[in-house]
C-alpha cells in the first residue's frame, strides 16, 4: 500500500501509461535543445519509450499469468486491465511505433520535422490505452479527448500545406460536435443509473422497462458519437478529407491506432452499458453497417487519389467490423479483434508504400504517381500488391482471416442476407484495389526517379508485410490469443 | 415514477415562461406605447460613445489565441489547486507529492511554450524554433515539379 488513495495495483496497471507520458513530456522538452540535423534522436527516444512501455506490459502479463488472474482492477473500478485491453494495447503500440518509423524521412522531405510529432504520438497512445482499459465514463471521456486532440494537431502538422490545414479544421469542428453529442448521451446514461461505472449503468438499464424512450435516446446519442469516431456512414464525411490532408504517416496512424481505440470504446459501450438494450440498437447497427459498406466500397471506385481511395476503403472496413457486432456471438467478437489486428498491419503497410512515394518534387499520392512502380522498385510494388490483396481479403494473406470470422459469425447468427451482401462487396473492393495494382504493373513509369526507401520505412514495410503473410499462413496462435480477448 | 420525475422540472418550465413573458412584454409594450422619433444618431449601433469606424471583423494576431490557451492551462491548474488546498490536511504527504507531480507536468508545458516564444511579444512574427519562414516544400501533383 502506497497510501489509502493509491494502491500498488493502481500503480502497476498504470505503469506503462506513466512511462509513455513521461517520455512524451521528455521528448517535447529535449527536442527544443536539439539541432535540426539531430531531430531523429527525438524519434529514437519516442521509440525507446514505446519499447519500455511494451516491456512493462509484458512483465505485467507474466505477473498476471503467475498469479492466475484474468484482470486487474484499479482506481476503484475506473480502470480494468483485462485481456481485451491488453490485446488493444499491443495494437496501439505497434501502430504508434510504425507511425514514428515512417515519419523520420517523410517529415524531413516535408520540411516540418519537429519533435512535437513524436511527443503527440506518445500522448495519443496514452489516450488510446486508457480508452481501451477504462470502465468509467469520466475516464473514458478524458482519454478520448486526449487521443483525438493529439490527432487533430497531427492532422494539421504540415502548417504550410493548405490541404493539411483544411483537414485539421474540418476534423476539429466535426469532432468537437460529435464529442458534444457523445457527452450528452453519457449524461443521459448517468441520469439513468446515478453512476459513471459501466457495469452499474448496465445493471440500471437492464432494470428499465423494454422500449423505454430515455434509454432509446441515450443509445442513439452515444451511438452517434461512437459512429463518428470510427467513421461509419452517415457520420463519415470528415474521414476522406482528414485522411487526404493529413501527413501520410499520420493518415496511416489514425486509420489504425485511434480507429482501433474507438472500436475498443465502442465495443465496451455496446457490450456493457448498452448491452441490455440490444433489441433497441440492433436494427440501427445493421442499417449503419450496410450503409457503411455500400458507401465505402462504391465511393472508393471513382477515386483518383490513393490516400482518398484508402480512406473510403477504411470506411468499408468499418462496415465489416460492425457486422461482427451485429452477430454479437463469440465468433463475431473474435472476428472483430482479429480483423483489427490484421487491419493494423495491412493498412499501415499500404500507407507505408504511399509514404515511400513522397519525394522532394512529387507528393506521390495520386494513383498515376504509382505508374510503373514495378520497374522502378519491384520490392515496393510487390509489397503493395500483398497489402492490397490482404485488404481485399484474398486467402493466403491475413485479410482473409478477419473477413472469414466475420462472415462465419453472420452465418452462425442466421444473418444470411447480410452475409451475402458483405461477400458481394468484396468483389467491388477487388476492382478498386486492383486498379492500383494494374497501374503499378501494366503502365510505363513517367520518370525514373526511385521512391525513398529510408531505413525507417524499410523496417516498417518489412514488419507489416511479414505479419500480413504470417497471420495469413499460420493463424493458429493469433486465433488463440484473440479468443481470450472476448468481452462478456 | 417518471411522473414525479418530470414534475421536478415543472418549476423550471414555469420560470422559463415567466422570463419570456416579462422580457418579451417589455419590448412589445415599449414599442406600442413609446414615441418614435428616429434620428441618425439614435439609429447607430452604439447610441452613446465612440462613432464606430471600420469593420470589427478583422484578423487578430494568432498570439491572442495563444495567450488565451495559456490562460486556460493555468485556469485549470487553479481549479485543481482550490479543492486540493481545502482537503490538504487529510491528504497529507501523498496529496502533496501528487500535486507536486501535477504542477511539474504543467510546468513542463509552461517551459515548452516559453521556449517556443509564446510570451515574447516584442520580436517579429516568427517566434521560437518552429517559426521558420521557409517557403512551402517543393512538391507537385502527378508528373513532376510545379
Amino acid at each position: 500500500m502506497l497510501s489509502e488513495y493509491f494502491s500498488a495495483v493502481d500503480f502497476l496497471v498504470l505503469k506503462p501509461v506513466i512511462l509513455l507520458t513521461l517520455f512524451g513530456v521528455g521528448v517535447m522538452l529535449t527536442d527544443l535543445l536539439l539541432e535540426e540535423r539531430h531531430r531523429y534522436l527525438s524519434a529514437v527516444t519516442a521509440l525507446v519509450g514505446l519499447g519500455f512501455a511494451g516491456v512493462q506490459m509484458w512483465m505485467i502479463q507474466s505477473q498476471m499469468r503467475q498469479a492466475e488472474v484474468n484482470e486487474l482492477e484499479a482506481f476503484r473500478g475506473a480502470v480494468r486491465l483485462d485481456h481485451f485491453g491488453i490485446f488493444f494495447f499491443w495494437i496501439f503500440l505497434i501502430s504508434s511505433a510504425i507511425a514514428i518509423l515512417l515519419a523520420i524521412r517523410y517529415l524531413e522531405i516535408e520540411q516540418e520535422h519537429h519533435g512535437e510529432y513524436y511527443a503527440l504520438i506518445l500522448f495519443a497512445t496514452v489516450g488510446m490505452i486508457l480508452l481501451a482499459i477504462g470502465t468509467d465514463l469520466i475516464t473514458l471521456f478524458v482519454s478520448l479527448e486526449l487521443m483525438v486532440i493529439s490527432v487533430y494537431i497531427l492532422t494539421g502538422f504540415l502548417r504550410r500545406d493548405r490541404r493539411s490545414n483544411e483537414a485539421a479544421l474540418k476534423y476539429l469542428l466535426l469532432g468537437a460536435f460529435s464529442t458534444g453529442i457523445l457527452a450528452y448521451g453519457m449524461s443521459l446514461l448517468y441520469g439513468l443509473s446515478n453512476s459513471t461505472n459501466l457495469e452499474e449503468i448496465a445493471f440500471a438499464i437492464s432494470q428499465r422497462p423494454a422500449g423505454d424512450p430515455v434509454v432509446l435516446l441515450a443509445v442513439i446519442t452515444v451511438a452517434t458519437g461512437l459512429f463518428f469516431k470510427v467513421g461509419a456512414v452517415p457520420f463519415h464525411q470528415w474521414l476522406p478529407d482528414a485522411y487526404e490532408g493529413a501527413p501520410t504517416s499520420i493518415t496511416a496512424f489514425m486509420s489504425v491506432g485511434p480507429k482501433a481505440a474507438a472500436f475498443a470504446f465502442l465495443l465496451r459501450m455496446f457490450m456493457l452499458p448498452l448491452g441490455p438494450a440490444r433489441e433497441q440498437w440492433l436494427p440501427l447497427l445493421i442499417g449503419v453497417a450496410v450503409a457503411t459498406m455500400t458507401l465505402g466500397n462504391l465511393a472508393a471506385v471513382s477515386q483518383s487519389n490513393v490516400k482518398r481511395l484508402l480512406a473510403y476503403s477504411a470506411i468499408s472496413h468499418v462496415g465489416y467490423i460492425l457486422l461482427g457486432l451485429v452477430s454479437g456471438n463469440d465468433t463475431g467478437l473474435k472476428g472483430i479483434a482479429i480483423y483489427l489486428l490484421v487491419y493494423a498491419f495491412m493498412n499501415m503497410g499500404a500507407f507505408a508504400v504511399v509514404v515511400a512515394m513522397r519525394r522532394r518534387d512529387l507528393i506521390g499520392d495520386e494513383i498515376d504517381d504509382m505508374a510503373g512502380l514495378m520497374y522502378k522498385s519491384p520490392t515496393a510494388a510487390v509489397l503493395m500488391m500483398i497489402f492490397l490483396l490482404s485488404l481485399a481479403g484474398i486467402p493466403p494473406t491475413a485479410g482473409f482471416l478477419g473477413k472469414y470470422f466475420i462472415f462465419l459469425s453472420l452465418i452462425e447468427s442466421q444473418h444470411f442476407t447480410l452475409a451475402v451482401i458483405a461477400v458481394l462487396y468484396v468483389a467491388v473492393a477487388l476492382y478498386y484495389y486492383f486498379r492500383i495494382v494494374a497501374v503499378m504493373f501494366m503502365r510505363e513509369p513517367v520518370d525514373w526517379e526511385l521512391p525513398t526507401l529510408a531505413p525507417g520505412i524499410r523496417i516498417a514495410l518489412g514488419v507489416t508485410a511479414a505479419m500480413t503473410l504470417i497471420i495469413g499462413l499460420y493463424p493458429e496462435p493469433f486465433i488463440q490469443i484473440v479468443s481470450r480477448t472476448v468481452l462478456p | 415514477m417518471p411522473n414525479t420525475y418530470f414534475q421536478n422540472y415543472l418549476v423550471i418550465l414555469l420560470m422559463l415562461g415567466v422570463v419570456v413573458l416579462l422580457a418579451g412584454g417589455m419590448i412589445v409594450l415599449s414599442y406600442l406605447l413609446g414615441q418614435h422619433r428616429p434620428s441618425r444618431v439614435k439609429l447607430s449601433p452604439y447610441e452613446c460613445g465612440m462613432v464606430p469606424t471600420g469593420d470589427a471583423r478583422q484578423r487578430f494576431s494568432v498570439k491572442f489565441y495563444l495567450v488565451a490557451m495559456v490562460f486556460i492551462l493555468f485556469d485549470v491548474e487553479i481549479v485543481f489547486l482550490y479543492p486540493w488546498a481545502v482537503i490538504f490536511h487529510e491528504l497529507r504527504m501523498f496529496g502533496f507529492l501528487e500535486m507536486l507531480l501535477f504542477l511539474l507536468l504543467v510546468g513542463a508545458g509552461f517551459a515548452y511554450l516559453w521556449k517556443m516564444g509564446v510570451l515574447d511579444w516584442t520580436g517579429s512574427d516568427t517566434g521560437g524554433p518552429a517559426g521558420g519562414t521557409g517557403g512551402s516544400p517543393a512538391g507537385g501533383r502527378a508528373g513532376g515539379p510545379e
